[in-house]
């Protein structure tokens, strides 16, 4: 059998619905967090009139960062021609939608007002980066879910090339609106910088491989399909190789930040004495999400360990979290500089590092997303064929 | 009935006033009398006319652009009467120390550390021509209007906060709770965004000045003057024009409708 066959999974094993009912109570959870949200009013959350985005913030564009990234992996095979990532094209579509659509619930239901969603769907300000962004998921949507039929039925096969390339343009744009919604706010000191739009994408490239191999690996592991080295081993390097890239990119935000005077105290405040926000930086994002997972994939003890692997793409994502961490609520937290070089203060914390503590109600929301994009995802997996019956390297191997 | 009434119409109009008994020298008294008092209230009128309220029907002219001036030597370090005027006018009532209460209006106190010297002020929306809220809003909710004001559609606004994070003033507040006692003139909404608006309920109704503005001169300081940026004439530009005025973040290109004298 050296065929490339795909199938849905088993969904009748007692694991499966324990996974399928734990998804979907945090999913609940989430959605409940943000009704008390709406219901109380966000004085409930950390966040305040300093901290305007907080937490859901964070889940949200983590999520939607790695929806564009997830479907690199589609876009590696019908846009670059590595045939070896074709039969994981499918999956890839699958998990962008799944992101995109867990990444959008929660910034949808952290809303001051959710129920006028309607008004953000039919009333735009074309001037609006954020309305722009509306456009680009609904399309991304669209463009994907076209591109995965062109994966998943034969007649419509011969679009998939065009489909594919089109859908790998699309997720640049939208990733590049998503950094721009920061880079645009000329306000603050931490952003204003067009820097952040290919460091977002840099940023989905990482943390979208790292959540899914993480999906694919637990996908096969638990549904005891076979799946080989070949496959898992490309994409260990791809994923260092996308860690290096975003490092780069940190650095060389920080660096130009750093030639510009004007730009040394939010520097000073990222870098060295900004409590939380520094260690963040320095502990979480560039050694526990960079250099760490960059030796468990390089080193020669744990080049070949799948458990290694799986650790290096946790520590990612976990990397990338303060990341967006450090961006959105560092850059918010920074005193914007109104008077540059004076002192300033006044009843509304003006010329203050602005605290913020997130409550409870805002990481249940958070996480809510994370659920609802692993619930689709295991629903999907389960209703249509989208995982090969076989990665094992003699499948891999025969497409090409 | 139809022979007298043309007997009645060939009379000479003397002739008419008698046979109808009209004294004449009354009939001018009342003439005169209405006459004078209506010289002596049209003054009143024509008044009442230029301050009138707009017409609803009427739309926003964009032949004037609201904006203040603030003259920061005059404006006293212990006094917030602004502020206070500001909470009273539009039901704000912010509780101190609050991280999640609205300030339409704050009191700034701005220090050069190399001299010491510190400088107190008015800090609130700046109603920019080139607004970066109104850029950056999803639905159009932040808008300008013709006249210079910048104001939040409380039916549009969806609260997603991107005009709090592009405002380089900070100027804006995101309602955290659920509001009670609001006052009709000065709608908000929980969940939604707001700021100062320039107290538009006070210049639509024709009153030609803000509440702040208004609370400056009760309090005899006079540091902060409402009017047509527009208009050469107004106290606001010729103020501007003999003084000079500086907007705060010009670096930025928001041609603000707030301007500081003193800073």
């Amino acid at each position: 059998m050296d065929t490339l066959r795909y199938g849905a999974i088993e969904a009748r094993s007692p694991k499966y619905w324990a996974l399928l009912i734990g998804l979907g109570l945090v999913a609940m959870i989430g959605v409940l967090s943000a009704h008390h949200m709406e219901v109380e009013g966000h004085v409930i959350s950390g966040m305040n009139n300093q901290i305007v985005w907080g937490m859901p913030h964070v889940f949200a564009v983590f999520l939607i960062v790695a929806a564009s990234g997830a479907l690199n992996v589609a876009s590696i095979a019908s846009v670059f021609g590595k045939t070896e990532y074709k039969p994981l094209g499918r999956l890839s579509a699958l998990l962008a939608i799944a992101l995109l659509a867990g990444g959008l619930a929660v910034l949808v239901l952290d809303l001051g007002r959710p129920d006028r969603l309607i008004v953000a769907m039919t009333t735009y300000n074309f001037k609006s980066i954020f309305a722009w962004n509306i456009l680009l998921y609904t399309g991304f949507f669209a463009i994907v879910g076209f591109y995965m039929w062109c994966m998943m039925d034969h007649a419509m096969q011969k679009f998939s090339k065009q489909a594919g390339l089109f859908a790998f343009i699309w997720r640049l744009v939208l990733t590049t609106g998503t950094g721009s919604i920061f880079g645009f706010l000329v306000a603050r000191s931490a952003y204003d910088t067009a820097m952040l739009a290919p460091m977002f994408i840099m940023m989905s490239f990482a943390i979208g491989l790292a959540f899914y191999i993480i999906v694919m690996l637990a996908s096969y592991q638990w549904s005891e399909r076979p799946i080989g080295d070949l496959i898992v081993n490309r994409m260990r390097n791809l994923l260092g190789i996308f860690i290096a890239a975003v490092m780069y990119f940190v650095a060389v935000y920080h660096v130009t930040n750093l030639y510009a005077t004007e730009h040394h105290a939010v520097e000073k405040f990222l870098l060295v004495d900004g409590g939380i926000f520094t260690q963040l930086f320095w502990y979480v994002q560039i050694l526990l999400g960079g250099i760490v997972p960059l030796a468990l994939i390089y080193a020669p003890q744990t080049r070949n360990c799948r458990r290694s692997l799986l650790a290096a793409c946790a520590l990612v994502l976990i990397g990338g979290m303060a990341h967006i961490y450090i961006i959105i609520v560092g850059g918010q937290a920074f005193p914007m500089e109104m008077f540059p070089g004076m002192e300033v203060s006044s009843s509304f914390f003006d010329g203050e590092v602005s605290a913020y503590t997130p409550s409870l109600w805002e990481i249940l929301l958070g996480f809510g997303g994370i659920a609802i994009t692993l619930l689709l995802v295991t629903v999907g997996v389960a209703i249509l064929d989208f995982l090969p019956e076989s990665l094992a390297d003699n499948i891999v191997n025969y497409k090409k | 009935m139809n022979q007298m009434n043309k007997k009645y119409a060939l009379l000479s109009k003397s002739e008419q006033d008698v046979s109808q008994g009209v004294d004449k020298g009354k009939r001018t008294f009342i003439g005169g009398l209405v006459g004078a008092s209506g010289l002596a209230v049209a003054p009143g009128v024509m008044l009442y006319q230029t301050a009138s309220a707009k017409p609803v029907e009427q739309a926003v002219s964009n032949a004037v652009r609201w904006g203040m001036l603030v003259n920061v030597n005059q404006c006293a370090e212990d006094c917030d009467d602004c502020v206070t005027a500001c909470n009273d006018e539009h039901g704000l009532w912010p509780k101190e120390g609050s991280t999640t209460d609205s300030q339409w209006i704050r009191k700034l106190t701005v220090k050069d550390p190399s001299t010491g010297n510190a400088k107190s002020l008015p800090m609130m929306c700046q109603h920019c021509e080139n607004p970066p809220c109104v850029d950056v809003c999803p639905t159009g909710a932040s808008f300008k209007r013709e006249d210079g004001i910048v104001l939040v559609n409380m039916h549009t606004c969806i609260g997603c906060r991107y005009c709090m994070m592009a405002c380089p003033y900070k100027a804006r507040s995101f309602v955290h709770e659920t509001l009670e006692n609001q006052l009709p003139d000065s709608p908000r909404g929980k969940g939604c965004v707001e700021s100062c608006n320039m107290c538009v309920n006070k210049i639509d109704a024709g009153d030609n000045t803000t509440a702040c503005a208004e609370a400056c001169s009760k309090a005899g300081h006079e540091a902060i003057t409402f009017g047509d940026l527009n208009d050469p004439e107004s106290d606001i530009s010729t103020q501007l024009k003999a003084h000079g005025g500086n907007q705060i973040r010009a670096d930025l290109g928001l041609n603000t409708g707030v301007r500081y004298q003193g800073l």
